[in-house]
């Protein structure tokens, strides 16, 4: 059984999907998508377990060893990565089901629950894939159901916001095979685990024009300044549930396999020079979009953008400390950058608008909602003890613990754009939840197309989801002590793959 | 060693570069038909990948085996690839159907948030203008 545990969460939302093309009745539909992921936090759980305990889990699929076969390996970084996503997940199908947006038509009832459980087989495979073609089909699967979500039910705008992003994934995707093919021809092999010394006997230039082919391949796909383009730009067109489990996953799934494949593929000592750039700019260059906006949606985008840097900062530190710092902080990011997106869903229904400079002027939500906001957006400025004072508190260790110029400059960014990122959410504050509407009788909240028959069960569900995720960062905080420890770990993980090596070439499973 | 085929390399460099030039196109028939083509080309990378070419898929027992088949994997891959890249243009295609019905023509558009905060100065000089409160419909509104 514990086996074939690595297999579990990728097959069970791949079997929900193939289930809930059926045409079985709502409530089925819901408690099987419900049930699934339910599975999936557990498995990811369970896996987590294992893997601290007994180092890494390879599962070789179908006992062909591992340069031949498919292997899937679940170590400490995947397998809390896992959890973490897979509750995230579970969390924003509640407020779906809650929003009505799973089920609004009959056609979008049958496109969004299997489209939703694909993306979940998609982003759990990112995570466990022990090859790099693997990891492209990976991150197909997921952002084919992406396209379907971000598409469903579109208008003339997020048509063309869907366009846009597709393609734009597309080309990354083509760019991502060429990789795997370039790589394939150098090197003989796409197993992560043999890759490492294989690569290390390549010449210099070939070695890092590969190396520069997959940072900008994944630069794409996890938003780095200047690749970020696509991003504040389709996901706001998207209904609040399907954004915030794109801006949660998609993105960060982005990071972990940068940072799965530049540890095992290009180990280097000291800061990665070119990383550290993308990351300062990344973060300035974000934060300075956000600051820009007025839609309270693509603001969120934009903040996301910026955060990207911070993961970026432990990455091109490139040390134990750093890494721990960027595993920390990708943990903190899907949880509070998703119960942000929610809140604003539940503030842009609410008020009929997500323009900043209009909402100031429309009735404004009560206390429960204004509560679920001000706890994620103070823990994404990392105001102390939330979680993202947690992550960038080890960030900023990392930084002055290696005391090159480059670090200082990252940890100075990080500061400043932490402080900008203050001063957004509070203007958000303002305009969003603070002061009261102007005295004359002001236009009733216009109510959006679909949001009409607003079920009291449906909004109790959604601010339960809500509320969840908000718990949820606020435990990472409480939890902060063994979770650092377990990003230490991990960290050492990465830096050190021998156990990883073995696990999948050896086949012991132990 | 692999040998590299000089035609091969010539024709995966050149569905590269016509693919990226049509994808800088504003037609989105285009884009999709430039999407093809790369497809094809990185499909032709992968095969290109698995060394030389004219090597039989399984050995006839007659010759020396051991070396002289061709390996199978960059082939399982290209077929995957081939399927993944099958399903996504026909997704492009039906896309690029519902924009066209859905605006009447085939361009991509500028984005309506972009192009307010792109004018936001001359709106400014321009002085009080009215677009600001009831023009301007954010894409957020009535959602």
């Amino acid at each position: 059984m514990t086996a074939a545990l690595p297999a579990l969460p990728v097959l069970l939302p791949a079997f929900g999907a193939g289930m809930s093309l059926l045409r079985l009745p709502r409530p089925v539909m819901r408690g099987l998508s419900i049930a699934v992921l339910t599975a999936v936090v557990a498995c990811g759980a369970a896996l987590l377990v294992l893997a601290d305990r007994h180092g890494p889990q390879a599962l070789h699929v179908g006992g062909w060893p591992a340069p031949l076969g498919i292997t899937l390996v679940a170590d400490r970084l995947s397998s809390l990565l896992l959890t973490v996503s897979a509750l995230v997940a579970l969390a924003v199908l509640l407020f779906a089901i809650g929003q009505g947006t799973a089920e609004e038509r009959r056609s979008s009832a049958v496109v969004f629950h299997p489209a939703y459980l694909v993306l979940v087989t998609g982003v759990s495979l990112a995570y466990l894939t022990g090859d790099l073609f693997n990891l492209f089909v990976a991150f197909e699967v997921m952002l084919a159901a992406s396209y379907v979500l971000i598409t469903l039910d579109a208008d003339e705008n997020r048509t063309r916001a869907g366009m846009t992003y597709t393609i734009v994934s597309l080309t990354s995707s083509l760019l991502f095979l060429s990789l795997v093919a370039l790589v394939y021809a150098a090197t003989g092999t796409v197993t992560l685990a043999q890759l490492g010394p294989r690569l290390a006997e390549l010449p210099d230039g070939l070695r890092s024009a590969l190396a520069l082919l997959l940072l900008s391949v994944l630069g794409i796909k996890a938003a780095i300044v200047p690749l970020h383009f696509w991003l504040p730009d389709s996901y706001p067109t998207a209904p609040a549930p399907i954004t915030a489990v794109f801006a949660a996953l998609l993105t960060k799934v982005g990071v972990y396999a940068l940072l799965r494949t530049q540890t095992l593929l290009f180990p280097r000592t000291g800061v990665w020079i070119l990383l550290a750039c993308a990351a300062v700019i990344t973060m300035i260059v974000g934060i300075l979009g956000a600051l820009a906006q007025d839609d309270l949606n693509r603001l969120l985008s934009f903040t996301l953008v910026s955060h990207i840097g911070f993961m970026l900062f432990g990455i091109a530190l490139f040390d134990v400390q750093g890494l721990t710092g960027t595993i920390l902080y990708v943990v903190h990011h899907i949880v509070v950058q998703a119960a942000l997106f929610l809140v604003a869903g539940l503030a842009v229904r609410r008020t009929g608008t997500a323009a900043l400079h209009r909402m100031a002027t429309r009735p404004k939500p009560g206390p429960l909602v204004v509560t679920l906001f001000v706890v994620p957006a103070l823990s994404l400025s990392g105001i102390p003890p939330l979680s993202g004072f947690v992550a960038k508190l080890a960030l900023l260790r990392a930084g002055i613990a290696q005391g090159t110029p480059a670090a200082y400059a990252l940890a100075g960014t990080a500061l400043l754009t932490s402080l900008l990122t203050l001063s957004t959410m509070t203007r958000v504050w303002m305009a969003a939840f603070m002061g009261r509407p102007p005295g004359r009788p002001e236009e009733r909240p216009a109510k959006p197309p679909g949001t009409g028959r607003d079920r009291p069960s449906g909004t109790r569900l959604m601010l339960a989801a809500a509320a969840g995720m908000t718990t949820t960062g606020v435990a990472v905080a409480v939890c902060a002590g063994p979770l650092a420890g377990l990003g230490e770990r991990a960290a050492e993980d990465l830096l050190h793959p021998r156990e990883y090596r073995s696990a999948v070439l050896e086949g012991s499973r132990r | 060693m692999n040998t590299i085929d000089v035609t091969m390399a010539l024709v995966v460099g050149g569905l590269f570069a016509i693919g990226f030039y049509l994808m800088l196109q504003r037609s989105l028939m285009r884009i999709v038909l430039g999407f093809i083509l790369l497809g094809h080309g990185t499909n032709l990378l992968l095969l290109v990948a698995g060394g030389t070419p004219g090597r039989p898929p399984v050995p006839d027992g007659t010759t020396d085996a051991s070396a002289r088949v061709a390996d199978p994997l960059p082939q399982a891959m290209a077929l995957t690839a081939i399927v993944i890249t099958f399903g996504l243009t026909a997704f492009l295609m039906a896309l690029a159907y519902r924009s066209w019905r859905l605006s009447g023509h085939d361009e991509v558009h500028d984005d309506v948030e972009d192009r307010l905060i792109g004018t936001v100065r001359e709106r400014a000089e321009a002085g009080p203008v009215p677009g600001r409160e009831e023009g301007g419909t954010a894409p957020g509104e009535g959602r």
